[in-house]
């Protein structure tokens, strides 16, 4: 079956995992978070402040800010822009992500 | 990475040290046009500096998958290749040899005149540190992003932009779904919809709203454009090769699923992009990837006052000479910060510009190339300017402002009982265009439903301080000594 990796040939250099909501997911050096989740499958990973509606990647670069996500417990992080590190951990982001900080 | 500038302290005008300091030429963008504004720049002998946010030259439409990926083959993801890979083998040179200062990962939030020469301030890195740097001489090739105009169900994940597929594609060779629709309207779609084929999605449709038939009136920009005839003509064997059916004159209206979009709405448009009823059908799909063709990034351009035009598509684009000048003395700019005209016409722009700026005559060919290639970018945008009825398919309780969850009921109350005839207004009344976003994505369609029924989605340029989320302490760090005219724009001023 056809697939982004055959098309460009070459093959991962490295996979680690990266944390998300407590799920380990496979993520190669340099690759975005939201390329991360899309990847396994995730489309969403907040819910808006008003509606509490899913949102994820829209834009895809940048622009949007709809794909904020909580990453190491830093808020507001654009997952699109963010490459994915070994180790991290990401978590769903609910509003405005400063809920701690009952503001 | 190259050492930042960011621990030197700003030039002063007053020392005679400072404007020494100046690079003779600061790029903003290492996208097409900037890539090839630089090295061609750095090859007339200029001193250079490049910032731009990317981590690897390219931009927006050379985007390279990371690194970790192991793509032995990143063209096959891309048109014309080999055009960026010799301009950033060349930028590596000139970096090597000290003739361009790379700063990737540098994000220009304003640029400030400082009597000889400019200051471009950036926030860099992953922690957002305050960087300057100062030249006599500024070329903006900040690109575009994509124009959408909203419909029911466009915040449903799995709803994305055409660009924004492609973009993450390209990057993270990942895709949002197995079965996408791509919708909208412009050339793009088509380049969009072979190459998730390519990488294995199955595209039931691509949904144009306009008709190719309006290039009809264009012959002449067209045969004098053979390659782009024949790029073309690569996108529409892609299409059959694939079996995409191409469906003209037709919109996506309507996104239907609960967490995740599960189907798309199709309906017949007339010339206005009226959708026409009893057409409509139900194509199921797994995602959506939907866009209405670029609009121009201005916020640094109109932060410093350089005069804007109408494109034929309808967005706004700074009012360039031919030679990439702005209406401000020793502020350049190329590429689609000019109007949309893909990546070759961009390179040729920054080739352009950096002849100029070296004060060199600028070759024939690279003119000639560049009228050609303008010509066709004006037809194809007037062919895909979106009709002045989309809204039809925009019911009252579709969100419209993404960020602030402003639904198109508010926006049109705004307009129709409280008065708001422009974006603007509408912002103040309802909050659409004032969140995260600062209005990228609502703002054509907040202009359409504020101008009354015949406006489309034109627009005045967004003004936009801040081309970028910056950190209180880099405000509180600017020189006091800022002249009127960039005090008035910090932020409050706009808001």
């Amino acid at each position: 079956m056809r697939s982004p990796r055959s098309l460009v040939g070459g093959s991962p250099a490295s996979q680690y995992t990266v944390d998300f909501d407590g799920r380990a997911l496979p993520a190669q050096e340099g690759q975005s978070i939201a390329a991360v989740l899309w990847s396994a499958g995730i489309l969403a990973w907040r819910t808006t402040r008003d509606g509490g509606a899913p949102r994820g990647a829209f834009c895809g670069i940048g622009s949007c800010y709809d794909c904020l996500v909580t990453v190491n417990g830093r808020p507001n992080q654009r997952a699109c822009l963010v490459p994915a590190q070994e180790g991290d951990t990401v978590t769903t982001q609910e509003g405005t992500g400063h809920a701690e900080l009952a503001v | 990475m190259p050492s930042s500038p960011s621990d030197r302290p700003a030039a002063d005008p007053a020392d005679p040290a400072g404007p020494a300091a100046a690079a003779d030429l600061a790029v903003v963008g290492a996208g097409p046009a900037g890539l090839a504004a630089a090295v061609t720049a750095a090859g007339l002998g200029l001193r250079v500096t490049v910032l731009d946010t990317g981590e690897r030259p390219g931009g927006q439409f050379y985007r390279h998958p990371a690194p970790g990926l192991g793509a032995a083959r990143p063209e096959a993801l891309h048109h014309a290749w080999p055009d960026f890979a010799t301009r950033e083998a060349a930028l590596r040179a000139h970096v090597s040899a000290g003739r361009i200062t790379y700063l990737p990962g540098h994000h220009v939030w304003t640029v400030v005149a400082r009597q000889t020469a400019w200051t471009l301030h950036a926030v860099a890195g992953d922690e957002g540190a305050a960087a300057t740097v100062t030249a006599r001489a500024v070329l903006l090739a900040t690109g575009a992003y994509e124009r959408q105009l909203p419909f029911p169900g466009w915040t449903l994940p799995g709803v994305v932009g055409a660009g924004g597929a492609q973009a993450m594609l390209k990057a993270g060779l990942v895709l949002p779904g197995r079965r996408i629709v791509v919708a909208g309207s412009g050339p793009l779609l088509l380049a969009v919809a072979g190459s998730l084929a390519a990488a294995g999605a199955s595209v039931p449709a691509v949904v144009e709203a306009s008709a190719y038939t309006a290039y009809a009136g264009k012959a002449a920009a067209l045969l004098r454009n053979p390659a782009k005839l024949a790029e073309g003509a690569t996108y529409g064997g892609a299409l059959l090769r694939h079996r995409i059916r191409l469906l003209t004159r037709h919109a996506v209206t309507e996104a239907h699923g609960t967490d995740r979009v599960e189907a798309v709405t199709v309906a017949r448009l007339d010339r206005d992009w009226r959708p026409l009823p009893g057409t409509a059908r139900r194509i199921p799909c797994d995602a959506l990837a939907v866009g209405h063709g670029l609009v121009p990034q201005l916020e640094l351009a109109t932060g410093l006052g350089c005069a804007t035009r109408r494109s034929p598509d309808g967005t706004v684009a700074l009012d360039l000479a031919a030679d990439g000048r702005t209406s401000v003395p020793g502020v350049w700019s190329a590429g689609e910060t000019g109007g949309i005209g893909g990546a070759g016409l961009a390179i040729t722009e920054g080739e352009i510009a950096a002849h100029a700026i070296a004060g060199r005559s600028v070759p024939t060919a690279l003119t000639r190339r560049r009228s050609r290639l303008r010509a066709f970018a004006d037809a194809m945008a007037a062919a895909h300017r979106p009709g002045p009825r989309w809204t039809g398919w925009l019911r009252d309780d579709a969100v419209v402002c993404r960020c602030e969850e402003v639904p198109a009921g508010r926006i049109r109350e705004a307009a129709e009982d409280l008065g708001a005839r422009d974006a603007r207004t509408v912002k103040l009344l309802t909050r659409a265009g004032m969140g995260w976003c600062q209005g990228r994505m609502c703002g054509p369609a907040v202009a359409a439903l504020a101008g009354g029924s015949a406006a489309s989605t034109d627009a005045a340029p967004d003004r936009r301080p801040l081309s970028c989320p910056v950190p209180l302490r880099h405000l509180a760090g600017l020189p006091a000594d800022l002249p009127a005219e960039h005090s008035a724009e910090l932020p409050g001023a706009d808001g």
